[in-house]
């Protein structure tokens, strides 16, 4: 197969890539103390949390921006970004989905979210963040009666003040890195989980996070703490409009597994990738982390297949004796999209146990890297880590790479490594398009194949859902 | 049925068929033998349509249409089979991931809806029966670890399945044992109709005790030299090929 037969497979319209025409308000672009005051009193916060911020805002000032990632992009200029933006609609705060202007409701119908509960997936609640608001959080009566909590992080500082302030920066410490504190100088809004202990959460949680305004960055924030013996799956999901221009999207993710808890946390990732010639998209910079204590388990699932460049590294501070870390990742970069993901595990704790799955696509002029931490510390004796790390060429233009990292300081810990690259060849296709498919459909199908046991990983529906964003993503990626 | 008139094609600039003419009617069984490097693979792979081999002159129609001018895909939904002489692996996809994909793909390029995932299941595990295939390697990677003979099993499944027009069989008894042959065979000749034809090719006159070819070609350098019935190939068994190639030049 040719190379203009896998890009034509692999090139397909975002069909995400819409703006909604919403009455903003949009503060001027910039970045200083004001700013960030102006962020804090909109949301009617404590002093402590404005300390918190400005705090970290002093952090950021000295620091430098990484370098060491495997992607390149231009200086990103942080005074001409927004940092915050709001549907006009939400000045009020509306109290229920009626009063929620109906265009934002229309948006995520677009999207495949309804917010009527009576549309919805029966088993899904989901929280939707448009730029800097939740716009909508659904099934909160229903969650209240398990005693779970779940809104808007902005409300649950008002709400649950005790838990916010014990956790916030507890596992992704306010200074941890430059967009980690420049996230927590100004993030805006994000979701708040709180599961009580031995409390199986009923349903499935999840947010939408949408980036509509132009020049505007999302900085959200999301906390989820599941109390001991608690279980919680959790799912993320992303999309902006298509811009000519890069927006940039830095988010912290902080998750704690209390003694003998379980959170699983799922991301489909669908940021607009930019266009075929490189242009516009997401700069995806995100801190996740989760720290998992005695006999708790932390399962991090992502499908990334969007973003200009992501910089992603979900990881498990496997701090409890017996705790488990888990890291599945789908990457597919395309066109001239470049990521660097992976994750870290960080074994602490004794008998603790971890897995790592990575399976990277490149097509089109693509790179994607994996990279990934395995650190046993002296105290983490009979740890076991078992990483595979999987990579998968389409055409002849891209490129994978791999960095293992491997620090073990315990003799009983235990790492294994594995890594594969391997090409979608011609004779593959030719193969099936022998038996009558056509190369599309064969590449969806080999790199679907080639998925499978991430897949598997996530919630049903969800599962469908990647299979098809993947099919989308590789359009016009076979030739 | 497949009509082959002066056919020239190469890779990469080389010539390896030099002038081939062949004639299959519907029905008919032929069989194609002829010396290492002859050509006979190419022959398939330039009717299939498998990129990076060009036709400089001639023509190929099937059906009365022109395959030389279609794509790959668009061959196979005419109903045009090709057994692979080296079956290649796609991990991670399961058999029956892809022969279902495979028949759906021919179903609607036909107007028809996808079958249905139960009745296929069933007619997939039929036919393993057929070619001697433990059920199980339904859900295997698509040739991913199979022995050589069971990839040729393989093959004739998904020839089964498909029930195309033209079948063309680069070498399926190659590698085989005597009970895999007699596999083959039977695959074969209950599959062969009055609509359908065959074209195998073969090193060995012993296939032909099993298939019963109406005729028998001689492929060397590029030609088909000489063509005949059954007794051409007993003869090709005792003689090889060298007094032919003498003969041609
Ligand atoms: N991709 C290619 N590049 C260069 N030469 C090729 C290529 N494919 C085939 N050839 C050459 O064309 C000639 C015919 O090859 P082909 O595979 O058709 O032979 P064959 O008759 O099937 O032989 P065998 O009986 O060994 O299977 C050989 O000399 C081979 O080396
Ligand atoms: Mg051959």
């Amino acid at each position: 197969m040719s190379q203009e037969h896998i890009d034509r497979a692999i090139n397909r319209e975002y069909a995400a890539g819409f703006v909604s025409a919403i009455d903003s308000d949009t503060l001027a672009p910039g970045l200083d103390e004001e700013v960030i005051q102006f962020i804090s009193q909109k949301k009617g916060e404590p002093d402590w949390l404005l300390e918190w911020r400005l705090e970290a805002y002093r952090g950021f000032r000295q620091m430098e921006e990484p370098k060491w990632a495997h992607v390149h992009y231009p200086p990103i200029d942080l005074n001409a970004v927004s940092y915050y933006s709001s549907p006009r609609s939400m000045k009020d705060g509306p109290k229920s989905l009626d009063e929620v202007d109906p265009q934002l409701l229309e948006t995520y119908a677009k999207l495949g979210i309804p917010l009527h509960e009576q549309e919805m997936l029966a088993g899904v609640a989901v929280d939707a963040v448009f730029d800097s608001v939740s716009v909508a959080t659904t099934f909160r009566g229903k969650l209240a009666e398990a005693g779970v909590i779940f809104c808007p992080i902005s409300e649950a500082v008002h709400s649950h003040p005790e838990l916010v302030r014990k956790y916030l920066g507890s596992v992704v410490p306010r200074k941890d890195n430059y967009y980690a504190a420049l996230n927590s100088a100004v993030f805006s809004d994000g979701s708040f989980v709180y599961i009580p202990r031995g409390v199986r959460c009923p349903m499935e949680l999840s947010t939408y996070f949408r980036i509509n305004e132009a020049r505007t960055g999302q900085f959200e924030r999301t906390l989820i703490i599941a109390d001991e013996g608690s279980h919680v799956s959790y799912l993320e999901g992303c999309t902006a409009p298509m811009r000519d221009e890069n927006q940039l999207h830095a988010a912290v993710v902080e998750l704690v597994a209390l003694d003998g808890a379980q959170i699983k946390y799922s991301t489909v990732q669908n940021w607009y990738p930019g266009d075929a010639q490189g242009r516009g998209g997401i700069y995806n910079f995100v801190t996740k982390r989760g720290v998992a204590h005695r006999d708790a388990k932390i399962s991090w699932t992502q499908v990334e297949t969007g973003s200009a460049v992501t910089w992603k590294y979900p990881s498990c501070i496997l701090r409890g004796d017996n705790s488990v870390g888990e890291f599945y990742s789908v990457a597919l970069t395309n066109n001239f999209q470049q990521a660097d993901t992976g994750t870290k595990m960080i074994h602490l704790g004794k008998n603790t146990r971890s897995t790592i799955i990575s399976k990277g696509i490149s097509a089109g002029d693509s790179s994607n890297a994996y990279r990934g931490l395995v650190r046993m510390s002296p105290k983490a004796t009979g740890a076991r880590n078992y990483t595979q790390c999987d990579s998968l060429l389409i055409g002849h233009r891209c490129a994978a790479h791999t960095f293992p990292y491997i620090e073990s300081r315990n003799p009983s810990a235990v790492v294994e490594h594995e890594a594969t690259t391997s090409k979608v060849s011609d004779d593959q296709l030719y193969l099936c398009q022998q038996r009558g498919l056509d190369a599309e459909k064969a590449v969806s199908m080999i790199v679907n194949g080639f998925c499978k046991e991430v897949f598997k990983e996530l919630p049903m529906e969800f599962a469908v859902e990647a299979g098809k964003l993947l099919e989308v993503s590789l359009e016009g990626s076979v030739g | 049925m497949l009509k082959i008139e002066n056919l020239h094609a190469g890779v990469d600039g080389t010539d390896i068929l030099k002038g081939l003419n062949l004639e299959v009617k519907s029905g008919e069984v032929h069989a194609i033998m002829g010396p290492n490097g002859s050509g006979k693979s190419t022959l398939g792979h330039v009717l299939a349509g498998r990129p990076g081999y060009n036709v400089t002159a001639g023509s190929a129609t099937l059906l009365g249409q022109n395959l030389l001018e279609m794509e790959t895909e668009n061959r196979a939904r005419l109903g045009l089979f090709l057994a692979f002489q080296y079956p290649v692996e796609i991990p991670g996809v399961s058999n029956m991931e892809f022969l279902k994909a495979a028949v759906d793909a021919q179903r609607e390029h036909r107007g028809e809806p996808p079958i249905d995932a139960v009745t296929f299941m069933k007619k997939a595990r039929e036919t393993c029966k057929i070619v001697d295939l433990d059920p199980a390697f339904l859900k295997r990677g698509v040739n991913e670890g199979f022995s050589g003979g069971e990839k040729k099993r393989n093959e004739l499944m998904q020839m089964i399945l498909l029930e195309p027009r033209l079948a063309i069989l680069d070498e399926t008894d190659s590698g085989l044992d005597i009970d895999a042959l007699q596999v083959v065979a039977r695959g074969v000749n209950a599959m062969r109709s009055e609509n359908r034809a065959f074209v195998m090719v073969t090193h060995y006159q012993r296939l032909l005790d099993y298939i019963e070819p109406d005729h028998v070609h001689v492929l060397a350098d590029g030609r088909i030299v000489r063509s005949g019935d059954k007794s051409l190939a007993l003869e090709l068994e005792a003689r090889g090929y060298a007094w032919l190639e003498e003969e041609v030049a």
